[in-house]
């Protein structure tokens, strides 16, 4: 039987009577959250864009026909020769071919899979720039425009031009920074290319393209399917590349078992390929957490303190209300739900302080190399961010006003009422 | 016939600490409904601890403890509190009221606690204690802007708030002057005869002591007379 509107009154006089002692408390709060979420956001914010670099030119599982030996040489069949030693000298890779064999209803399979978000199909080659008497080398990837910008970001990369006008503009090219440079090439230029099996193409810039590694952009250009496939002379189904993207990039290297299994070919997840990928974004991510927790612990002992001195200061009117009649729940209760309101008041406040910093992070001014298209620092504001601060100024405020408060209930009203 | 609202029986009690000291020893009484007593005796005799167990406050005696015939020996805290808060009114020495608070919140807070009336027959009783006090023009003051001997009024009110079976106090003249504690006395006088309580108080003022119905004297821990 707890009569909370007496309570709440109590702890409301006590809290507006103590203006200042209680706004410095709710400011402990309110700083400490606040701190958490501009940190948060703008840590994560870097740390997504960090990802991003990786995660947008690394596909997260790659499929492809390797050039590799044979795993069982012909002599191990030979059933005689089983207990022997057998030495096979200078062993060759397999010839094979590069396409990925039956590739269409291999893409339709594993676009009807549930974990998959998208299938990008991709033609790499090696071709040679001509510019006048010098050939430069350089790799050629053909893929749908469309379907790369939407899940790999591609558009973040293109520096002038877009990728979409690969797909409107016939025997068109995005071409590498590096070689646009070196051959003084701009957009709206042409540049002939030429494959490995001869011959040359004439192809119009609409894009440049610059990732940021510069020894990629010296050589890596950009165009549709079918005009790759043209300048091959290969038909519609050959394709060399499946590029995955998942909805959860976890069960990556299990999937690309799978596939390896199912259709004996190569497949790549981004974990193998990139395993200092996931470290990195292990450290970062445990360094975000500690700053923030520490930020939170800071905050709650602020709150601890102060509520520590109002009780001290509260000794009589604990003694008093313990004397008329209230027991010492009732006076836990009026000092915890104190210290719930600092911490709510606090952490609101804390939540809109640290909204408007993380925005006003979100507009400075951030240029680098490795990603072109980003002009001011990158923030998440992700809601679960403020969900976690509201709930930590909550759990810390319950906890820091807890202790304090169980001394509250505990005091004996006779000692405080005799030893004055 | 006369009607025991408090009783004590066997109360022993040991001080614990720095050394182990028996405060009260063997102590029986009755009080008796509308009987005005007063407790006396030397400092450190044991009266203001008698009267803390007999308050309720203090749970750590042997012996029992009846209020309106019911033992309250053993009870749970909470119980307690709910038992301090209906039927008995407490008066101290310092005045002990919430300084935040005004006059008249001060006054219905053990109402309000115990939660049986509505706030605005509350509200009306509050009024009613503070015109029975001659302090009705403070109710909208601040606890901490009244003087001294208003403030014991305000004490006063606040003890009576709930109608208890007992009123106790704790030396509630002993920081008033002279002027101041008349009036206490007085009140104290009109609401035995007029509102037949019981008043049990401890003082070492033997004027004030003189004028009570009932003089309980302890010396070393017993009660002489």
């Amino acid at each position: 039987m707890v009569n909370w509107n007496l309570i709440l009154n109590i702890a409301k006089t006590h809290l507006l009577t103590k203006v200042k002692q209680t706004s410095i408390a709710a400011l402990g709060v309110t700083f400490g959250i606040g701190a958490y979420i501009t940190l948060v956001c703008f840590m994560t914010g870097l740390n997504t864009m960090l990802d991003d670099l990786i995660l947008n030119q690394t596909p997260q599982i790659h499929i492809y026909n390797e050039i590799k030996p044979s795993n069982q040489q012909p002599i191990s069949l030979y059933e005689e020769l089983n207990n022997s030693i057998k030495v096979v000298h200078s062993i060759k890779p397999k010839i094979t071919q590069k396409k990925i064999h039956n590739v269409l209803p291999i893409i339709d399979y594993l676009s009807n899979n549930s974990n998959v978000e998208a299938v990008l199909p991709q033609i790499k080659t090696q071709i040679f720039y001509i510019a006048g008497s010098i050939e430069i080398g350089g790799n050629l990837t053909g893929f749908e425009p469309i379907k790369e910008v939407e899940h790999f970001n591609l558009n973040n990369y293109i520096i002038e031009g877009s990728a979409t006008a690969l797909n409107n503009i016939d025997n068109s090219i995005i071409i590498g920074a590096g070689i646009a440079e070196k051959m003084s090439l701009k957009i709206g230029d042409r540049v002939q290319v030429s494959p490995l099996e001869g011959g040359f193409f004439p192809l119009k810039i609409v894009g440049i393209y610059q990732s940021g590694i510069a020894d990629v952009d010296a050589i890596q250009s950009f165009t549709n399917i079918k005009t790759i496939q043209r300048i091959l002379g290969k038909p519609k189904n050959y394709i060399t590349d499946l590029n995955l993207k998942l909805y959860d990039i976890n069960i990556a290297p299990q999937l690309s078992k799978e596939i390896e299994n199912q259709f004996n070919l190569r497949a790549i997840d981004i974990q193998t390929a990139n395993a200092q990928f996931e470290t990195g974004t292990t450290v970062r991510n445990l360094i975000t957490y500690a700053v923030s927790i520490t930020l939170l612990i800071v905050a709650g002992f602020g709150i601890y303190n102060i509520l520590n001195m109002l009780i001290y200061e509260k000794m009589n009117d604990i003694a008093i209300l313990k004397a008329t009649g209230f027991s010492g729940r009732d006076v836990q209760l009026i000092f915890m739900s104190q210290a719930m309101i600092i911490g709510f008041v606090g952490g609101i406040l804390g939540l809109l302080i640290g909204f408007g910093l993380a925005n006003f992070i979100g507009t400075l001014p951030f240029n680098t190399e490795a990603l072109p298209t980003i002009e001011t620092y990158p923030i998440n504001l992700n809601p679960l961010f403020f969900l976690i601060g509201f709930s930590f100024a909550m759990i810390s405020t319950f906890i820091a006003g807890y202790l304090p408060s169980k001394r509250a209930e505990k005091i004996d009203p006779v000692k405080i009422i005799r030893g004055q | 016939m006369m009607e025991p609202i408090l009783e004590a029986r066997h109360i022993n009690k040991y001080f614990r600490k720095p050394v182990l000291f028996h405060v009260l020893k063997d102590i029986n009484f009755k009080i008796n409904k509308g009987e005005f007593t007063s407790i006396m005796g030397k400092s450190g005799c044991g009266k203001s601890t008698l009267l803390y167990i007999l308050s309720t406050m203090d749970t750590d005696y042997d012996g029992e403890l009846l209020l309106n015939n019911q033992l309250i020996t053993g009870a749970e805290r909470n119980e307690l509190s709910y038992i301090r808060n209906k039927y008995v009114g407490f008066v101290f020495q310092f005045h002990y009221l919430l300084p935040e608070f005004s006059v008249l919140e001060n006054v219905i807070l053990p109402a309000k606690k115990l939660g049986e009336k509505s706030i605005e027959e509350i509200i009306s009783d509050g009024h009613d204690k503070l015109k029975i006090l001659n302090i009705e023009h403070l109710a909208t003051k601040r606890a901490s802007q009244i003087s001294g001997g208003e403030k014991q009024r305000v004490a006063i009110a606040r003890a009576l708030i709930n109608n208890p079976s007992i009123i106790m106090g704790d030396e509630p003249t002993g920081n008033l002057d002279s002027h101041n504690a008349d009036n206490v006395f007085n009140i104290f006088r009109q609401l035995s005869d007029e509102q037949n309580l019981s008043l049990l108080i401890v003082t070492h003022d033997e004027d004030f002591a003189k004028q009570t119905d009932r003089i309980i004297t302890m010396g070393d821990g017993r009660i002489i007379s």
